[in-house]
């Protein structure tokens, strides 16, 4: 158990530092997607799976959702 | 200021943060010291007092529920957010060019295994959905969770067939009047506190048999609450973001 932990936790780290250092606006939702992916396994791993549901919602779908939005309309300017 | 300097001034920084971040972390408890009082006792109230086997959705929706009114009415204001800020795309005729099946010429087109596949999805789906809004008080889930599962129905309904399709099955009004609908309703819920002399969302409703879905009194009828809220929430994103990222303006098309 303490082996997963432990790898989830560095692996949470590896992905955090891996979305602050993507560049690219249009790879940063993916990575952020992803890095809530691995979040919530994290806090499956640590046994709150509600947690774990309500942040795979958040953090995997809603917000990169959010920021592809913006993106979308930045693209695209109303004159 | 170059680039030397603006180094310098990030190592101080970086430096103190980490002091400060390893001096916390020092005095963190350690993994057995986690238990808090404040969690023995939801564990220790959720099955006697409140019949129901989920502790989580427990305090969530009944000894925090004011605080979860909160937090549905930031999505609440988040999607409206999102709404008017696209709001000008609805108003504009010009732009009305579908980039999907229903268009000739596209070439992305979904195939025919793609097709099978979401359509025998769909219904599992809804099913799975409302199987844990309903079980929100039972096992882990709840409306919040539910509702984005759900909302994931339509979406791939879409996958399989095209915008016009998506637009006939989850028409914008119903969703609109969905969402507001499951806004309102747990904030009248709270109101039968009220009726009853008690304190505003005080749990008042009989609490029903532990492991039966009708347990925990207003427990479940909130989840079904933020489950229709949410599901209407994020479905109204989804049409924003289809509506933009599929239509193209009359000069690039």
């Amino acid at each position: 158990m303490i082996v997963l932990q432990l790898a989830i936790l560095i692996l949470v780290a590896a992905t955090g530092t891996a979305v602050v250092f993507s560049r690219n606006a249009e790879s940063q939702p993916i990575g952020i997607s992803f890095y809530g992916l691995v979040l919530s396994i994290m806090f499956f791993i640590f046994q709150a799976p509600d947690v774990a549901l309500s942040q795979l919602v958040i953090g995997a779908v809603g917000l990169p959702l959010m920021i592809m939005l913006a993106l979308a309309r930045l693209r695209r300017p109303d004159r | 200021m170059n680039r030397i300097a603006r180094l310098i001034v990030f190592l101080l920084g970086a430096t103190g943060l980490a002091a400060l971040f390893i001096l916390a972390f020092l005095r963190l408890p350690g993994p057995d010291d986690l238990r808090n009082r404040t969690a023995d006792r939801a564990n220790a109230l959720t099955v006697p007092a409140r019949h129901t086997t989920n502790a989580v959705s427990t305090v969530n929706f009944d000894y925090r529920a004011f605080d979860t009114i909160g937090e549905e009415f930031i999505l609440f204001v988040s999607v409206m957010g999102v709404l008017v800020l696209f709001r000008e795309t609805h108003a504009k005729p010009a732009r009305e060019i579908l980039r999907d099946s229903s268009t000739p010429g596209r070439d992305l087109a979904p195939s025919d295994a793609i097709r099978a596949w979401t359509l025998v999805m769909v219904a599992p789906k809804i099913l799975f959905g409302l199987y844990i809004i309903a079980h929100g008080a039972l096992t882990p889930g709840g409306g919040f969770q539910g509702g984005v599962i759900l909302a994931t129905a339509p979406l791939i309904l879409f996958l399989a067939t095209d915008f016009r399709t998506f637009q006939k099955i989850a028409s914008f009004h119903l969703v609109e009047i969905t969402e507001a609908f499951g806004a309102a309703a747990f904030v009248l819920i709270g109101v039968v506190g009220l009726f009853a002399q008690r304190a505003y969302l005080t749990n008042v409703l009989p609490m029903g048999t532990t492991s039966r879905l009708t347990s925990g009194g207003m427990i479940p009828l909130i989840s079904v609450a933020v489950g229709l809220e949410v599901a209407a929430g994020f479905v109204l994103l989804l049409y924003v973001f289809l509506q933009e990222s599929l239509t193209v303006e009359h000069g690039e098309a």
